[in-house]
C-alpha cells in the first residue's frame, strides 16, 4: 500500500514514515499543503495522511481542492482538534475518516487499513452476505450461522460482529469499535469493548476448534482464519 | 514646575475632562438656541414697528392731501400747524417748491431731500430746538398739485429704545447661560463624573491584583449603579474561575508530575541497567502505557475546561435522553454481567432535550464506571450490591440517576469530590484519574442542568439533571443509533 503523508512537523512525518515501513507500506511525506497537493493530484496513492494545520494550503482546503478535481483517494485526517464539531468539519471537507492528536500508531494503522481495503473493495457494493471459513453473517435476514448451526445475537452483538466481518483480516481497534457500533467517540476508561467482544466470542468461537475472533495485542480485534500476527 | 506652569497644566486637565467637554458643548448649543431666538423675535419686532410706521405715515399722507383737495393749502397749514402742536413722534412739514417751510415741526433737513418724492429714513432737526442734535426719521414726502411738498414722518427714536432693550437681553442671557452651563459642570462633575472616577480608582486597585474588591453600588438603581453591579457579577465570576485555576494548578502539579516521573525514572532505569531485550522491551512497554494515561488525563482535563468555558454550546442539538442512556447502560450492562453485579435499567421513553448525546453519553459513563468501580465490588460470600440506572421526567426536568448500594460517600466530602482530580481514597490503589464527576458536573451545567450526589441509604445516588427541551411532544426523529 503507498500512503502519503501530509505533515508540517518533521520529526511527527518521519515517524510515522518510519512505522509504516515497518508495517510493510510504501509512505512518502510532503512538507507543506502545496507539495502534499501536488503529490496527491497524481493519484498514486492508496491512503492520505493529513494533518489539518500545514503551511501554504490548509489540510480542510487541500482534501476539498482534491475532491474537486475528482481524486478520491481516501483521506484520513490526522488533528490535534479533536472535538466533535472539528471531526464534522473535518468529514463535510471530504475526509474518510479523523484520528485526534496525539493518537497511537496501531490506532492509526488499524484505521489506514481499513481505508484502502474499503478503496478496493469498491464500497458501493456492499456483499449481503460475509463470510470467513465457515462463519456466515447474512445482514438482510440478520441470521449468523457457523457450520451451518444457527448462533443467536442480540442486536448490538450482530452489529460487532457485522463490523468486525466488513474488515475481515484488518485490525480493528477499540475505539473504531465504540464509534461505529455504538456511535459514541468518548474513551471508556474501563474495558467495555474487551467485555462485549469477549462475549461474541463466546459465542462465535466456544465449541469450535478454530478461533476467528483474535485480539491484537496493543492494537484491537481481527476476525481472521488462522492466529493473527502479534496475537495475544 | 513653576506654580504658573502647574496652574496651567491643571486647567489643560480640566480642559480634558469629560465633565467640561460636555458642560462646554451643552453650553455653546444653548447660546446658539438663546442667540437664534433672541434675534427672531427682534428681527420680528422691527419689521412689525416699521410696518406700523409706515402704514401710519401712508394714513396721514392721504388724509392730508385729501384735505389739500378739498380746502387748499390754507385748509392742510392749519391742519398741520394744529398737529404740530402736539406732542410726540409725529413729523410734519409743508414747504414750497423751492423748498421754503411754510408749515410743521421739522426745523431743518438735508439738502435736497424735499425734493425726493417717496419714503425714506433720513436725519433732520426739530424746529423748538435747533442746537440739538439731529434724530432719525422715517419720511414720507408727496408732491402736492401746484409743486408745493408735503413731509409726513415718525421720528425712530422709538425703534433704537427697542433695539437697546433687545441688546440688553442677548447680555443678560449670554451671563445667565455662562452660570447655567458652570453650574451643570460642576453637577456632573460632582455627582456623576465622582462615581466614574471611583469605579476608576476600584479597578485600579483590583487590576493591581486585588481580585477580592468590588466597586461601589450607591442604591439608586441607576445607569451607573447597573454598571457597578454587572462589574461585580463578572468580578465574582472571574475570581471563581481564578479559584479553579490555581486549585487545578495545584492538583495538576501533583497529579501529572506523579506519572511523569515514574515514567522517567523507569526510562533511566532501563538505560542504566541496559538488561536483555526483553527487559527494556518491557520497561518501554509500560511507558507507552503510562503516557496513554497521560494523554487520557489531558484530553479529560480539556474537555472539562472547553465545557467550562461554554465553547462547547454551539455543538448542542436536540437528541433524546433515553435513547442515550439506554445505549450507555447496554455497553455497561455486560461489564456488571462480568463482574457479577445485578444491573437494573428503568428508562422512561421519549426524553427530549437539548444538549450532545455525546457529552451526556460520557457523563452517563462516568457515573457508571464510578458505581462500578467503587460501590459494586463486595467481600467474598456477601451477595453482590446491586447498581441501578433510572432515568424518568421530573416536573421540567430529565434526572438520570446512577445508584449503588457501596459505602456511599460522607455528606461533607459531596461537594469536593466534584471538584477535579478528587479521589477519597488517599491511596489512591484503583485506577482512575479523579475526573469523572468533574467532567459530569460540567456537562450538567453545560445542558443547563446540575449534578446532585445523594445518599442511597446505604449507598450513592448520582443525580444528572437536565432540563426537559421546552418544545416537548413533537415527534423525535428516528435516532441512527438504533437498537
Amino acid at each position: 500500500m503507498r500512503i502519503l503523508i501530509i505533515e508540517d512537523d518533521r520529526e511527527a512525518a518521519s515517524y510515522l514514515v518510519k512505522a509504516f515501513r515497518e508495517a510493510g507500506h510504501v509512505a512518502d511525506h510532503a512538507t507543506d499543503g502545496l507539495d502534499g497537493y501536488a503529490m496527491a493530484e497524481s493519484g498514486d496513492y492508496d491512503v492520505l495522511v493529513v494533518d489539518r494545520m500545514l503551511p501554504k494550503l490548509d489540510g480542510l482546503s487541500l482534501i476539498r481542492s482534491l475532491r474537486e478535481q475528482k481524486v478520491e483517494t481516501p483521506v484520513l485526517i490526522l488533528s490535534a482538534l479533536g472535538q466533535v464539531d472539528d471531526r464534522v468539519k473535518g468529514l463535510r471537507a471530504g475526509g474518510d475518516d479523523y484520528l485526534p492528536k496525539p493518537y497511537a500508531f496501531s490506532e492509526l494503522l488499524a484505521r489506514v487499513e481499513v481505508l484502502s481495503r474499503r478503496r478496493t473493495a469498491s464500497p458501493s457494493v456492499e456483499p449481503t452476505v460475509y463470510r470467513i471459513a465457515d462463519l456466515e453473517l447474512d445482514r438482510l435476514s440478520h441470521r449468523v450461522t457457523r457450520s451451518g448451526q444457527e448462533i443467536v445475537l442480540q442486536p448490538r452483538e450482530f452489529r460487532l460482529l457485522e463490523y468486525l466481518m466488513k474488515n475481515a483480516n484488518q485490525v480493528v481497534t477499540r475505539t473504531m469499535l465504540l464509534e461505529h457500533v455504538w456511535d459514541y467517540h468518548f474513551d471508556p476508561q474501563t474495558n467495555v469493548i474487551d467485555v462485549h467482544v469477549s462475549r461474541l466470542r463466546a459465542k462465535i468461537d466456544k465449541g469450535f476448534d478454530k478461533p476467528l475472533i483474535h485480539t491484537i495485542r496493543g492494537a484491537g480485534y481481527m476476525v481472521r482464519v488462522g492466529p493473527a500476527e502479534g496475537e495475544e | 514646575m513653576t506654580r504658573a506652569a502647574s496652574a496651567m497644566s491643571a486647567l489643560g486637565a480640566l480642559f480634558r475632562t469629560t465633565a467640561f467637554k460636555l458642560s462646554f458643548a451643552y453650553l455653546l448649543v444653548f447660546a446658539l438656541f438663546a442667540f437664534a431666538a433672541l434675534g427672531y423675535v427682534a428681527w420680528n419686532a422691527q419689521r412689525l414697528l416699521s410696518d406700523q410706521f409706515t402704514s401710519t405715515i401712508d394714513a396721514e399722507i392721504n388724509g392730508l392731501s385729501e384735505q389739500y383737495r378739498i380746502g387748499g393749502l390754507r385748509r392742510l397749514v392749519n391742519i398741520v400747524e394744529r398737529r404740530s402742536r402736539v406732542p410726540g413722534a409725529s413729523l410734519y412739514l409743508v414747504t414750497t417748491n423751492a423748498g421754503e417751510k411754510i408749515a410743521g415741526n421739522v426745523g431743518a433737513l438735508p439738502p435736497g431731500v424735499i425734493d425726493r418724492p417717496g419714503q425714506f429714513e433720513t436725519d433732520y432737526a426739530r424746529t423748538e430746538d435747533a442746537d440739538a442734535p439731529p434724530s432719525h426719521a422715517l419720511v414720507r414726502i408727496y408732491l402736492l398739485p401746484g409743486g408745493f411738498r408735503l413731509l409726513v414722518g415718525r421720528d425712530m427714536d422709538e425703534s433704537a429704545r427697542l433695539r437697546e432693550v433687545i441688546r440688553r437681553a442677548f447680555g443678560y442671557s449670554l451671563l445667565f447661560i455662562g452660570i447655567l452651563g458652570c453650574g451643570g459642570a460642576w453637577f456632573i462633575t460632582r455627582r456623576v463624573l465622582k462615581r466614574i472616577d471611583d469605579m476608576t480608582e476600584t479597578t485600579r486597585v483590583i487590576m493591581a491584583g486585588d481580585l477580592g474588591g468590588r466597586l461601589k453600588v450607591a442604591g439608586t438603581g441607576d445607569e451607573l449603579d447597573r454598571l457597578a453591579h454587572n462589574l461585580n457579577n463578572m468580578l465574582e465570576r472571574i475570581d471563581e474561575l481564578m479559584h479553579g485555576m490555581r486549585e487545578v494548578s495545584d492538583n495538576i502539579a501533583h497529579d501529572l508530575k506523579t506519572p511523569l516521573t515514574r515514567m522517567r525514572n523507569r526510562a533511566d532505569e532501563a538505560l542504566r541497567l541496559a538488561g536483555t531485550p526483553e527487559e527494556l522491551r518491557a520497561a518501554l512497554e509500560a511507558n507507552i502505557e503510562e503516557s496513554d494515561n497521560l494523554i487520557r488525563i489531558f484530553n479529560a482535563l480539556l474537555m472539562i475546561a472547553r465545557l467550562e468555558a461554554g465553547n462547547a454550546r454551539e455543538e448542542l442539538s436536540d437528541f433524546d435522553a433515553a435513547e442515550a442512556v439506554r445505549d450507555v447502560a447496554e455497553l455497561y450492562e455486560a461489564l456488571a454481567e462480568e463482574a457479577g453485579v445485578p444491573f437494573e435499567v428503568a428508562v422512561e421513553d421519549d426524553l427530549p432535550v437539548h444538549g450532545s448525546r455525546e457529552l451526556l453519553g460520557q457523563a452517563v459513563a462516568n457515573l457508571l464506571d464510578n458505581a462500578l468501580k467503587y460501590g459494586a465490588p463486595t467481600e467474598a460470600g456477601a451477595p453482590a450490591r446491586p447498581v441501578a440506572v433510572t432515568a424518568r421526567r421530573v416536573g421540567p426536568s430529565v434526572e438520570v440517576v446512577v445508584a449503588d448500594r457501596g459505602p456511599g460517600i460522607p455528606e461533607a466530602e459531596r461537594a469536593h469530590v466534584l471538584e477535579r482530580f478528587v479521589r477519597l481514597e488517599t491511596a489512591r490503589s484503583r485506577p482512575g484519574f479523579g475526573l469523572g464527576l468533574s467532567l459530569a458536573t460540567a456537562v450538567a451545567r453545560l445542558h443547563g442542568g446540575a449534578l446532585r450526589l445523594e445518599d442511597n441509604g446505604p449507598g450513592l445516588r448520582a443525580v444528572l439533571v437536565l432540563p426537559l427541551r421546552q418544545t416537548a411532544g413533537t415527534p423525535l426523529p428516528p435516532s441512527a443509533a438504533g437498537a
